[in-house]
């Protein structure tokens, strides 16, 4: 390859790929819940992608590609080393979890609106902490569901495991998100008692 | 409640909103509890509340990047470029 092809190729890369790092990074600092792993991560993951790209086929969906080493890497080189030891497992509660339990709360008559009213007093940082308190697995799923909008069937690629599983993990791993949510709101006051919490 | 004309009950839909959210259902099944939360204002009520939450987590999970970590890959990637397609090979 000539030194001209090769900065032709190296431009081309940073024109497509550039434009993705605002939510690699949103997604890395979810992964790995620390600024600086997140920024070395993307970096990683950025150095990968150019060293592949040659194996990308262009019109497949970049994207999707960038998504599978980014989680890749941080399975293979960030999850082990420095990590709190968590849970594996997320507590199964029942569908509609927070849709119901903010029902209980506020049965007493603000009316059918006041439900998602709650959503507008979360902070950004609840719902980030929220989402990051699940298991690894859960909230990846739910991170590449949810906030990136990849279907099961991409899902399933990037994260290397049957598509089954998948969609059980994002189902889950929602509830589980409801869940954390309701507990902030009520630890904050956004709701009134806990009592109907279960 | 009830199945109504659609064929697809209360629990049915429930049980399917978030495979409807998603957008993973086959057309007819789309079509099906389209129609029921068209005419079940429960079932209505409980999607809304799902597909706002989705997007608030969508939008509340979205970060700055700093401009250090952009001009970091920036130089990362000329490095790259330099080592791996050395002048004249």
């Amino acid at each position: 390859m000539t030194m001209v092809q090769a900065m032709a190729d190296q431009a081309h890369f940073a024109d497509l790929a550039m434009e993705h790092m605002p939510s690699l990074y949103s997604a890395a600092l979810r992964m790995t819940r620390n600024p600086a792993d997140a920024e070395d991560l993307v970096q990683e993951t950025f150095l990968k992608a150019y060293r592949a790209f040659g194996r990308f086929e262009e019109g497949t969906n970049l994207k999707a590609w960038l998504y599978k080493i980014l989680t890749n890497t941080f399975i293979n080189s960030y999850r082990s080393a420095k990590r709190r030891p968590e849970k594996a497992d997320v507590e199964d509660v029942e569908d509609l979890y927070l849709y119901h339990r903010l029902g209980d709360l506020q049965a007493t008559g603000t009316g059918r609106s006041a439900e998602d009213e709650v959503f507008d007093h979360f902070t950004d940082d609840e719902v980030k902490q929220a989402l990051e308190s699940l298991p690894e697995s859960f909230r990846i799923a739910v991170l590449l569901a949810d906030v990136e909008g990849f279907s099961y069937r991409e899902i399933a690629d990037i994260t290397e495991v049957p598509i089954g599983t998948v969609m059980s993990r994002i189902h889950r791993g929602r509830k589980a998100l409801q869940k954390a949510l309701l507990d902030y709101a009520v630890a904050r006051g956004l709701v009134g008692s806990a009592d109907a919490g279960h | 409640m009830g199945t109504g004309e659609s064929g697809v009950d209360c629990n049915e839909t429930i049980e399917r909103l978030y495979h409807y959210l998603d957008g993973e259902l086959t057309d007819e099944r789309r079509s099906e509890i389209k129609h029921h939360l068209d005419e079940c204002p429960p079932c209505l009520d409980a999607f809304d509340f799902e597909s706002e939450l989705r997007q608030v987590i969508a939008d509340r999970c979205r970060d700055r990047v700093p401009d250090s970590l952009r001009e970091r890959i920036r130089q990362a990637l000329i490095e790259a470029e330099r080592e791996g397609h050395p002048a004249g090979s």
